[in-house]
């Protein structure tokens, strides 16, 4: 599995998060796989612990590794509500900030909506 | 999780210079950033914590133990780096270790010479002669040989090059991976801290301005820029260590009352930096 961090802006634990959860995803890592330990991930990456243990923590949360206290942490397939529940949440992260950002232009919402269709229309069409 | 240090209400008074109430603590296991400029009390408090100073108020644990009681047993489990090494000048680097090989219990030669080896130190090289990045990898290869539970480091990266601290950063991050071992690192470059630190200790004018998770300090403050228009009385009201120009002003804002700021300033999470800038300005009364 590949993990790389950048100063792309993004926390560092969700640039974590969403790297071992795609490799689940797309089934690079199987169910049952070993994954690195918390500290040893934190070494390899120079990062600190508390950036791993929280990506480590929400991955848990979300249903892609298991951790077996003494044994380590392993990949989950996850089922497949919750690759849809990950996909939802993405677009709902999404377009959160697509809202916080009209806000401050004091957009209706029946503008935003137009706009909303408007883009998924372009979208069939291309 | 127990803690490797605490650190409660300590006090120190100097003419000039008061340390007060400085209280924090690093959990086992992990990485504590001391950040502050100079002059801000770093190696005052760490003078106090090591029992070196002896504090006015306060009171210091290590692994549980408060400071001053159970000397002996307790400095056996400390690593100490400081910014010049605090051997003779005549001494060779092999002479170091066999000088310091009867103070420690625990102390490791075979270790030492691993880290003598890992660091490139010429044994025969006498301590005098060494360059600012090979004193402090030989002060690093000492503190690290008898199997030191807490490493404490004063200003270890001051005056070194880039790899030298890029150095320095690997031996630390290996060195708590088994999870037992902890650090404290004061420091006045930000930079070494930015990824690898799990723990923000800032103290200005011998005060502690934040202490804890890093990640909760970029997550409680916002940077903030914007124009001259956008400077009302409401923005400048919840401004530290407001910096203003003719084209526009920057700012740290508490993210709680960063959202009531006016449309179309930018706001940023702010690195340990900007924190400490904008906390020392406000300090300043600017």
């Amino acid at each position: 599995m590949r993990i790389v961090v950048t100063n792309s802006g993004e926390p560092i634990y969700r640039q974590i998060e969403r790297q071992v959860a795609r490799a689940v995803l797309a089934g690079e890592v199987r169910d049952g796989d070993p994954l690195p330990s918390i500290r040893q991930l934190a070494r390899d990456l120079r990062v600190s612990v508390i950036t791993t243990t929280r990506a480590y923590t929400e991955l848990e949360r979300q249903g892609f590794i298991t951790t077996v206290p003494g044994k380590g942490c392993f990949a989950k397939t996850p089922s497949p509500v919750q690759v849809r529940d990950q996909f939802h949440g993405e677009v709902e992260a999404r377009l959160r900030e697509a809202v916080a950002a009209a806000w401050p232009a004091a957009m209706p919402a029946e503008e935003l909506i137009a706009m909303l269709e408007r883009i998924l229309k372009e979208d069939d069409h291309g | 999780m127990a803690d490797a240090l605490s650190v409660m209400g300590l006090g120190k008074r100097y003419p000039g210079f008061a340390l007060s109430d400085v209280t924090f603590r690093l959990p086992e296991g992990y990485i504590m950033g001391f950040v502050g400029r100079n002059g801000a009390g770093k190696t005052t408090t760490i003078k106090c914590v090591l029992d070196m100073l002896d504090r006015d108020t306060g009171r210091v644990e290590l692994f549980g133990r408060e400071v001053g009681r159970d000397e002996v047993a307790v400095k056996q489990d400390i690593g100490v780096v400081f910014d010049q090494p605090f051997y003779p000048g005549t001494w060779t680097v092999a002479q170091v270790g066999e000088a310091l090989r009867p103070f420690y219990t625990a102390w490791d030669a075979a270790l030492f010479h691993r880290f003598l080896d890992r660091f490139a130190l010429p044994r025969d090289k006498r301590v005098r002669e060494l360059s600012r990045g090979m004193g402090m990898k030989l002060m690093l290869a000492t503190a690290l040989s008898h199997h030191a539970r807490l490493l404490i480091l004063d200003e270890p990266t001051s005056g070194l090059d880039p790899v030298a601290r890029d150095d320095l950063l690997d031996v630390l991050a290996d060195y708590i991976t088994g999870g037992e071992t902890s650090v404290l690192f004061s420091t006045h470059i930000t930079a070494d801290l930015d990824r690898i630190a799990d723990y923000i200790t800032l103290i200005d004018a011998g005060r502690v301005v934040f202490t804890g998770e890093k990640d909760d300090l970029a997550d409680t403050y916002r940077v903030v820029h914007g124009g001259p228009d956008q400077l009302t009385d409401a923005t400048r009201h919840c401004s530290i260590g407001l910096r203003r120009t003719d084209v526009g002003f920057s700012a740290l804002v508490r993210s709680a009352e960063a959202a009531a700021l006016p449309a179309g300033t930018t706001q940023e999470a702010p690195t340990i930096d900007d924190v400490l800038i904008h906390l020392a300005h406000e300090g300043e009364g600017r």
